[in-house]
Formats: C-alpha cells, sequence, structure tokens
C-alpha cells in the first residue's frame, strides 16, 4: 500500500510535469509554471487563513508585548514607552499575587477533583457499556454556554431559595453561604465547573483507553491480577500520554476562566470577583484593569506573564509524565 | 474468506462459553452492579440541575418566593417562555413579577444566529483550505509555518483581546458583526490542526486519478477532498458552531450595543441589570432554556458525531 501511494504520488516534477505540459499546450509556458509552482499553489490555498493568522494572532501578539511596555490607555487610543514600569507594578501588585493565589488554589482543586472523576467514569465506561447515549448525557454541559452554567448554579446554590441549601437542611447539614461566602466561593466555582467538563474529560480519557490493547488485559487476568493491580501496573502506565495531554488542555482551560465567575460571583448587581474579591481570578482582574481602570498597558503586562506560566506549565506536564512518549509503541 | 475464520471460531466459542460461566463469582456480579449504580448515579447528577432549570422555567416568580421546593413545578405555566419571547400581555408581565422585556430575546437571539453562522461558514472553508496546503501540498517550510500557525494554541485569549479591540476601535468596526466575527473568521489554530488530521489520512489515491486527468489543485480540493471529507467537515462544522454560540468574552468587549449584542452577553447582562429587585428567575430560566435550545436540538440531531469527535480534539 505504502509503496504503491510512494509510487504513484507525482511530486512537482518528473512524469506527471510532463505530461501536464502535454496536455496544456496551449497555454503560455510561464503562467503554467507560476500556477503550478507548489509555493504558488500553497500560497492560494493559505492566503484566507494566512491573512487572519498574521492580522488577528501575530499582530496582536507583537503589539500586546510592545502594549506592555507602554502606559497605553484604550480610550486615548495611545501610550508612551515606560519600560519595565509595567512589570515593576506587577511585582510590586498585592492584588497581581492575590489574584495568581485564588487562580492556583481554583486550578488545583478542579483539577484535582475532575482528572480524579474523569478517569473512575472512563474506567467504568470502558468494563459496562459503549453506549453513545451514555457519553451524549455525559457531555452535555460541556455543550451549554458557560454563561448558562453560571446562571443556573447561581440560582440552584442561592442562600435562601435555592434547591441545593433546601436539600441540605432537608440532610440535616443546614444551609450555605457557597458563591457568597468568601470561604467557599472558590471551591464552589471549582465544583461547577467540574461539574461542566467532567464529562468531557472522561471521554478523553475513555478514547485513550479504547486505544490499550484488550489482550494485554487478558494476560494480566490470566497472571491472576485483579482489578485493581490491573488498573494501577496495566491501565495507568499505558494511558500516560494521553493524561498528559488531557491534563495540560484542562488545566490551561481552568486558568483562563471567565465566564463563570463573571456571571456568578458578586451577587445580583456585584462586581464580580466578589465577595471581596475572594474570586477575583487572574483572568477577571486583568479584565478589570484593561476595560474598567482604562490600564490596558499594566493589563498587557499581566497577560504576558500568565503566557509564558501557561507555557512553562505545559513544558513542565508534558516532560513530568513523558508525554509525548507511548509505551505502547 | 468465510471458510477460514468462522471455522476456528466456532471452535474456540464452543468449549470457551460453558467454561467461563464459573469464573464469575457472585463478588464479581455485585461489583458490576455497584458499578453500573455509580455510573447511574453521576448520569443523574449531570441531568438533574438541567431539570431544575425546567423546572424553574414553568414555576412563576412568586410560588418560587414561597420556598416551594416540590420536584414538579407548583403552579405550572407558560407565561415565562411567552413573557420572555414578547408574547405576552402587559396584565400577565406585571403579575408574573417583571417585564422580561429588557432581555430583548428575539433581538439577540438573531445575533447568535449571525454571529455563529458567519463564523462557522467562514471557519470552515478558510481552515479546510489552510488545511489541504498543510496535508496534500509539498512546498518549502510546509512544517515550519504549520507549527507556527499551531504555537499560537499557547497564546491566551487575554492576551490577543486588547490589541484585537484595539485594532476593531482603529478601523471603526466596534460594534458591527464584521469586526465581531473576523477574528474568529479566518481561522483558529485548532481548527487548522483538526482538519489537518483529517486530510493527513485521506487516501490519496482519488487524488492522483484525478491530476492523472489532467485536475489542478482547486479543482481536485472542491471535487475531490470536500466530499470525501464531508463527515469531518462537517463535525468542524458542529464544533465551530458550538463554540461561536457559547462564546462570551470577545462579543462582551466588540459587540456590546444592543444591534449586535448576543444572547450570552445578553443573558449574562440579566443579573447585573437590576441591583434591589427580587432577581426574575423563572424569566431567566425560561430565557435560558431558549437559549441553549439550538445547542442542544444540534446536540440531538447529531449528538454521535459531536461525541466521536472528541477523539480527535487531542489525541492524535
Amino acid at each position: 500500500m505504502s509503496e504503491h501511494s510512494e509510487r504513484t504520488r507525482p511530486r512537482y516534477g518528473g512524469a506527471s510535469r510532463w505530461r501536464r505540459a502535454q496536455w496544456s499546450a496551449g497555454m503560455s509556458e510561464r503562467w503554467q509554471r507560476v500556477r503550478h509552482h507548489p509555493g504558488a499553489v500553497a500560497a492560494m490555498f493559505l492566503l484566507p487563513a494566512g491573512f487572519g493568522f498574521v492580522v488577528f494572532y501575530l499582530w496582536p501578539t507583537i503589539r500586546a508585548l510592545w502594549m506592555s511596555f507602554t502606559d497605553y490607555n484604550l480610550l486615548r487610543g495611545s501610550g508612551d514607552w515606560v519600560g519595565l514600569q509595567n512589570y515593576q507594578d506587577l511585582v510590586a501588585d498585592p492584588l497581581f499575587w492575590h489574584s495568581m493565589r485564588v487562580t492556583a488554589l481554583y486550578v488545583v482543586l478542579n483539577i484535582g477533583v475532575q482528572t480524579a472523576l474523569a478517569l473512575a467514569m472512563a474506567v467504568m465506561m470502558d468494563r459496562l457499556t459503549r453506549s453513545a447515549l451514555v457519553r451524549g448525557v455525559l457531555v452535555l454541559p460541556w455543550l451549554i454556554p458557560q454563561v448558562v452554567v453560571g446562571l443556573l448554579w447561581l440560582w440552584m446554590l442561592d442562600p435562601r431559595l435555592g434547591v441545593v441549601n433546601h436539600v441540605l437542611d432537608w440532610v440535616g447539614i443546614g444551609g450555605q453561604d457557597f458563591l457568597g461566602s468568601p470561604a467557599q466561593v472558590i471551591p464552589t466555582l471549582a465544583g461547577v465547573n467540574t461539574w461542566r467538563f467532567v464529562g468531557y474529560t472522561a471521554l478523553l480519557i475513555f478514547a485513550g483507553l479504547q486505544m490499550i490493547p484488550r489482550h494485554l488485559y487478558e494476560a494480566a487476568a490470566l497472571d491472576g491480577a485483579g482489578e485493581w493491580r490491573t488498573f494501577w501496573r496495566v491501565t495507568l502506565p499505558l494511558l500516560r500520554p494521553v493524561l498528559a495531554l488531557v491534563l495540560v488542555l484542562s488545566v490551561v482551560g481552568s486558568f483562563q476562566v471567565f465566564d463563570l465567575v463573571q456571571v456568578a460571583t458578586g451577587g445580583i448587581g456585584g462586581q464580580p470577583g466578589g465577595p471581596a474579591n475572594s474570586s477575583l481570578v487572574i483572568y477577571v482582574y486583568i479584565f478589570r484593569h484593561a476595560f474598567n481602570f482604562n490600564n490596558a498597558g499594566y493589563a498587557a503586562a499581566m497577560s504576558a506573564v500568565l503566557a509564558v506560566l501557561l507555557a512553562a506549565v505545559t513544558f513542565f506536564i508534558m516532560r513530568g509524565l513523558r508525554g509525548s512518549r507511548s509505551d505502547l509503541a | 474468506m468465510t471458510s477460514t475464520t468462522s471455522a476456528p471460531t466456532g471452535r474456540q466459542t464452543a468449549p470457551r462459553r460453558p467454561a467461563r460461566r464459573p469464573r464469575r463469582p457472585l463478588r464479581f456480579r455485585l461489583s458490576r452492579i455497584a458499578a453500573w449504580a455509580v455510573l447511574a448515579l453521576l448520569l443523574a447528577g449531570t441531568l438533574l440541575p438541567f431539570y431544575w432549570i425546567l423546572r424553574t422555567a414553568f414555576s412563576t416568580n412568586s410560588a418560587l418566593f414561597t420556598g416551594d421546593q416540590s420536584v414538579l413545578p407548583p403552579e405550572p405555566t407558560w407565561v415565562n417562555f411567552r413573557r420572555v419571547l414578547g408574547l405576552a400581555s402587559p396584565e400577565e408581565v406585571r403579575a408574573a413579577g417583571g417585564s422580561g422585556a429588557e432581555l430583548q430575546f428575539w433581538l439577540y437571539l438573531r445575533n447568535s444566529v449571525v454571529f455563529a453562522t458567519l463564523v462557522t461558514v467562514g471557519q470552515v472553508a478558510c481552515c479546510a483550505m489552510a488545511a489541504y496546503a498543510f496535508a496534500r501540498l509539498h512546498w518549502r517550510g510546509r512544517d515550519a509555518v504549520f507549527y507556527l500557525f499551531l504555537s499560537t494554541l499557547m497564546v491566551p485569549p487575554i492576551f490577543l483581546l486588547i490589541p484585537n479591540f484595539v485594532l476593531l476601535s482603529e478601523v471603526g468596526l466596534l460594534d458591527t458583526f464584521v469586526g465581531l466575527v473576523a477574528p474568529y473568521f479566518f481561522m483558529t489554530p485548532f481548527m487548522v490542526f483538526f482538519l489537518r488530521q483529517f486530510f493527513l489520512g485521506m487516501s490519496s489515491e482519488l487524488e492522483d486519478a484525478a491530476r492523472m486527468d489532467g485536475a489542478g489543485h482547486p479543482r481536485i480540493f472542491l471535487r475531490i477532498c470536500v466530499p470525501v471529507m464531508a463527515a469531518p467537515l462537517s463535525t468542524a462544522a458542529i464544533l465551530s458552531y458550538v463554540s461561536a454560540w457559547n462564546e462570551f468574552m470577545w462579543p462582551l468587549v466588540a459587540g456590546s450595543d444592543p444591534s449586535v449584542r448576543v444572547l450570552t452577553v445578553g443573558l449574562s447582562a440579566f443579573r447585573s441589570g437590576q441591583p434591589q429587585a427580587a432577581p426574575d428567575w423563572t424569566g431567566l430560566m425560561a430565557a435560558t432554556v431558549l437559549g441553549a435550545l439550538p445547542v442542544i436540538l444540534l446536540f440531538l440531531a447529531m449528538g454521535r458525531r459531536i461525541v466521536d469527535s472528541i477523539r480527535f480534539t487531542g489525541l492524535k
């Protein structure tokens, strides 16, 4: 198969070039060369996406970096070079460090619970059912807008009228403040996000489980290994590259939580990030500086630090779990 | 083929079946039942909040404020949906304890549909072309350019949010559909990556045959690749539609004007819109149901395709 396709795939030279030249004898030779030059053809196909890439990804990246060294103001629409001032301010800004700590706590709680639960769900599904209905139901919260998820839980967790407190009262635990309590707001948000993403994460892991050859399980069973032992000795090691990818996707995503906090915190009519900045995650803080305080330069500096941090996190997860290498190969 | 394979399997299964049964003891069956119970619990936990949205949407505000938490709505009513859709009479609206008029549902719905549709059409077309160039063409520097595209996956959206906002305000496209759609229209790194995976896996035989017949690349792309890739392309379209529909941060800053405000932004304004008054939960939940409905309908129609696509999002 591979030999066959290698042989018949013309690489813009030799026989096919000759044949094409024969057929298109009527056309100008020069136009033909341009039209069929591999670089020219590729450029034509890449034109729209390349335009979007340069205008909305590459250029803004450079520009944001430049902005981070200025006192850019969105109302004025301009900024003056201030050198490293923004970065010095950032190091000295207690709220920046506070928001980093809040975000880190959120990420740890969210990813810890979510990954463990998703792994358990994936293994169970692998053993019990292949049903598309089950998978569909589990992935449903992932499809709903984060804004809707936030409003839904804001209502269900309402301290006075929410159904969750009603159930807690009934069980005898007593009502909680949840999103209104400085101590509970981050764990609550982490829980809500886990509700939204755990099914999706489980499906990613489930897809990875499908790639583990069945005969390895049979061999383990023949050797007398139980479920528990098989999981730790066979499933988990072979799942490592998949887990690394899932962790990268979910950690990086979790660091960037915004919609949920913006919608569900601060109570009705309050400032997002509340109560008293206890849910001021980094995205909300950056957003506040850029669009409420008109410190776009400072906001750009903070996003640059965040970008470097996320790249570092990705690197360490991939390295720590040797994510780019599989034991199956 | 049939004679060679069916004979040994028949031989294998016949003696194995009875031998296997005694090896599954009661403990095994119990743990299986327990696992099913846990899974059922998780499914219920996933679905119950959705039920609670519906239950609230069919209740009246006055019933909610008495603290009634019965499983079925206390006084089932359609008034909230009619209110959100602007079909209710003023008396009904006043009686229900909120107008729901500040949420201009039809307008925001139209805006969401326009936004998501334009994004999907542009993104799938442009990214499919790019994927073709990255997967089926051979040119110098191809992999370097691809990894440059891919590297923008690592740039957090908020880093691009501020300069893109500035760019649009400079060219005067804030609060227009063109400006709202533009950053998503041409490409997202994910979509290029996603489609390239499929184009890489395409067999080259049809392509070679077409080239033998003298077809140029535009024709090969349109007449061969697009039809062959119809399934992945429609999956890509669903994914980009859903994510455009759910988009919040960009429309919040670039499309705050009511004429282009999308549903997510409109719904979020509800919360900050009424500082003192008791919130109109039933109206909001009715709007939420209607706002999530298109995505849920899409899901019911194409659920399997979305579920199957998830394995391609990162694992290859």
